[in-house]
């Protein structure tokens, strides 16, 4: 018997009793992911919406095989192909307003595209060029982030710096399945939902990183549960159903807007292709899966459920695809220019000012390079 | 706040002062970090500043040092100059990603359309008694990593004008304070700071006037060691000159350069680590640069190339006045031929 235990003896009153400080049920997300097309609800849909996201997934689409298509040729050095994750990179395109700003990763370049940016600028890095071919500031999208998840802290620092200027901006960030796997990821939503920024996150789960599949990623009962830990709602959501995305994430971005903090929106997708030209999808996956998605593609969906309500006849798929197509030859003839790159541009906004150091090596730079003119 | 008379202050003050003064010229100086805010930081340099600009000006961010450098790069993004704090040396290194592959390179990555004025302060070095994880010279680190500046200050005059600079500065400056120097006092008037150099400038602080000389070449914590080496030496017929580099990145290849064509010989002193260690770019640019002036081969005196010891036994690790004594000894007197030339 310990002295705490003898009859009589002084019990200190526990500290009040711990409660939960908000009630997590109306931030876990649905069991089942949420779907618009082929439900009854699809019929309310405004026209104009379907034939946007239509003529966009169409276009997004033609973008993707014709990128691919580019690093055939040798004129991209590697692409992260987007196709069957379309419906979440038009929607991310098109539900944010100008002032606001977009986070892609390196596979999220048809996200940027669509919300303005020109196609080849978008490509820039991915063909070896200079690593952002854009001014972030142009269509406010930030340069495309390779380290996984490190552009997560930046939306949230966007996004806070923004409320504090009392700016009405938000940030749509994006990451990948593997992505919520990294600490960023954490530190991100924790910082967001402790500040209430007006973020939202994307996680494009497409089954896949590179070739992990999510159950080696998360014993997670779903990414979207994760939001229930940080204290922000979770979504989840058919990723290839374009219209339940673009609502979804539409009624996140106004939930930040109007002060109601950060949503985290898992959309389930499938990547149709490899991870990149360079990797080998059969070595961890097999054809079966890929054709059972290939039957959920999200353009099928959409275009049946438009002809269903007869806004979409072979005309108008016709003229969709015609418009993809002169982009598609645009984006080529284009791509097929050689850019031109000058050396001494590398010692170029390494500071606002060059150092000594580098001064040095310019100038050896520049001699070497007059050597070689010499030679020619 | 008012005082007009020059009173001895400690570094800490001025640190605390050069960012109180930067918020105060310029709202969009914004401070984040651990315990910065109510407490005012572990060391009290943040004292006082949530009070005055307000939590959300001077913020008590989550535990997470890469969220803090991550949502620093975002601010800055928006066109905020954030002041971040890392609690001591070791506590930075989750942030790296964040240095490395953002803050370091956004401005090159996107061509000069995004700087990154953001100022990194890092309580660092050793001789505190700082158990474990509490001593780290990470300046290596910093310094291979192009972009970033580097700075540590060594006087209390320079602790603020280097921190009011790196905060003015567009590009990333990863500053790091001298954690023994935090105490060190001097005479200087909060009111009207003595003009500071700008980043990238070194400086002689005891300049040698002729006999037998030697440059002594250090940063931050070991500046003082090195002025009272020289003390000591001139009792032994030694005029050392006293280099305080002030800035690792930019490097000031002019100012050393000069002194050591002038002494001929040259003791490079830093508690980092000597493999590996700034010291061994610094001999190796004096070397490339001043090598006919040389009259010995450039020595460093580092700490041991061993994790940070346990404080019970720093003392023997940190470079102090013996060790550099020595290592002015080893510069080869012996072959003097150069011996009585004016400097
Ligand atoms: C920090 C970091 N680690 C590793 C990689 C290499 N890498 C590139 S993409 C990728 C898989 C990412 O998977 P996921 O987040 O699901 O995105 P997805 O490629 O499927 O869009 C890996 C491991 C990286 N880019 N960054
Ligand atoms: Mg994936």
């Amino acid at each position: 018997m310990t002295v705490l235990e003898q009859p009589g003896a002084y019990r200190p009153t526990p500290p009040p009793a711990w409660q939960p400080r908000v009630d997590a049920a109306p931030l876990l997300p649905d069991a089942e992911p949420y779907r618009l097309l082929g439900t009854d609800a699809a019929a309310d849909i405004d026209p104009a919406l379907l034939t946007r996201l239509y003529g966009e997934l169409v276009r997004g689409r033609r973008y993707n095989t014709q990128a691919t298509a580019l690093t055939r040729q040798g004129r991209l050095a590697v692409y992260p192909s987007s196709t069957g994750q379309e419906a979440c990179q038009v929607a991310a395109g098109l539900v944010l307003r100008e002032q606001d700003w977009l986070f892609p990763s390196y596979r999220d370049t048809l996200a940027a595209v669509v919300r303005g940016l020109d196609p080849v600028h978008a490509l820039t890095l991915l063909r070896g060029d200079w690593h952002s071919g854009y001014d972030p500031r142009d269509h406010r999208v930030a340069p495309l982030c390779t380290p996984l998840a490190t552009q997560l802290p930046h939306a949230v620092g966007l996004a806070h710096a923004a409320r504090l200027k009392g700016d009405d901006v938000v940030a749509l960030a994006l990451v990948g399945d593997g992505g919520t796997s990294e600490g960023d990821f954490h530190e991100a939503l924790n910082f967001a939902a402790v500040w209430r920024a007006p973020v939202v996150f994307l996680i494009q789960n497409n089954g896949f990183a590179i070739s992990v599949p999510l159950a080696k990623q998360t014993a997670a009962p779903s990414l979207a549960h994760k939001a229930v830990g940080y204290g922000m709602p979770g979504r989840l959501v058919d990723g290839n159903d374009a219209v339940a995305v673009h609502q979804v994430l539409g009624e996140a971005v106004r939930r930040a807007r109007a002060g109601g903090g950060p949503t985290l929106v898992e959309a389930v997708t499938y990547r149709l292709e490899a991870h990149t030209n360079a990797d080998d999808a059969t070595r961890y996956r097999s054809d079966a899966e890929v054709e059972a998605w290939r039957a959920h593609d999200p353009i099928t969906l959409l275009e049946e459920a438009m002809r269903d309500r007869g806004l979409l006849d072979d005309q108008a798929v016709q003229s969709a695809r015609d418009a993809a197509e002169r982009m598609a030859a645009d984006l080529r003839t284009r791509m097929h220019q050689d850019p031109a790159l000058d050396p001494m541009d590398l010692f170029e906004d390494v500071y606002a000012e060059k150092t000594g150091q580098l001064r040095e090596q310019a100038d050896a730079l520049r001699a070497e390079l007059a050597a070689e003119e010499g030679e020619r | 706040m008012t005082t007009t008379a020059v009173k001895p202050a400690t570094m800490a003050q001025a640190l605390g002062r050069a960012l109180r003064d930067a918020m105060a010229a310029d709202p969009a100086v914004h401070v984040l970090g651990e315990d910065v805010g109510t407490l005012g930081g572990v060391f009290r340099i943040t004292d006082g500043l949530a009070k005055e600009f307000g939590d959300d000006r001077c913020t008590d961010t989550p535990l997470a040092e890469a969220g803090i450098l991550g949502t620093a790069v975002g601010m800055a993004m928006y066109g905020l100059r954030p002041v971040v704090e890392m609690q001591f040396d070791a506590f930075a290194y989750p942030s790296f990603e964040q240095l490395v592959s953002h803050v370091s390179r956004m401005r090159n990555r996107t061509r000069g359309a995004l700087p990154m004025p953001i100022t990194v302060r890092v309580p660092y070095g050793g001789g505190i008694g700082g158990v474990e994880h509490h001593s780290d010279s990470s300046e290596a680190y910093y310094m291979a990593t192009p972009g970033l500046h580097v700075v540590a200050p060594a006087t209390v005059a320079d602790a603020y004008g280097l921190l009011r600079a790196a905060i003015a500065s567009d590009d990333p400056v990863v500053f790091l304070e001298p954690k023994r120097l935090y105490w060190s006092k001097a005479e200087w008037s909060p009111d009207h700071p003595e003009e500071v150099a700008p980043i990238g400038r070194a400086v002689v602080r005891r300049p040698a006037t002729g006999g037998r000389t030697a440059t002594l070449i250090s940063y931050g914590p070991s500046v003082p060691v090195c002025l009272e080496a020289a003390e000591a030496a001139s009792a032994e017929g030694w005029d050392l000159e006293v280099v305080d580099l002030r800035s690792l990145v930019p490097f000031d290849d002019e100012t050393v350069c000069a002194s050591v064509r002038r002494t001929g010989r040259a003791v490079v002193v830093h508690e980092s680590t000597g493999f590996g260690g700034p010291g061994g770019e610094i001999a190796a640019r004096i070397t490339e640069r001043c090598f006919h002036h040389l009259e010995a081969p450039v020595l460093r005196v580092a700490g041991f190339d061993i994790p940070y010891p346990p404080p019970m036994l720093e003392r023997h690790h940190l470079p102090g006045v013996d060790r550099v004594l020595d290592a002015v000894a080893r510069l080869q007197w012996e072959s003097e031929w150069t011996e009585g030339r004016a400097v």
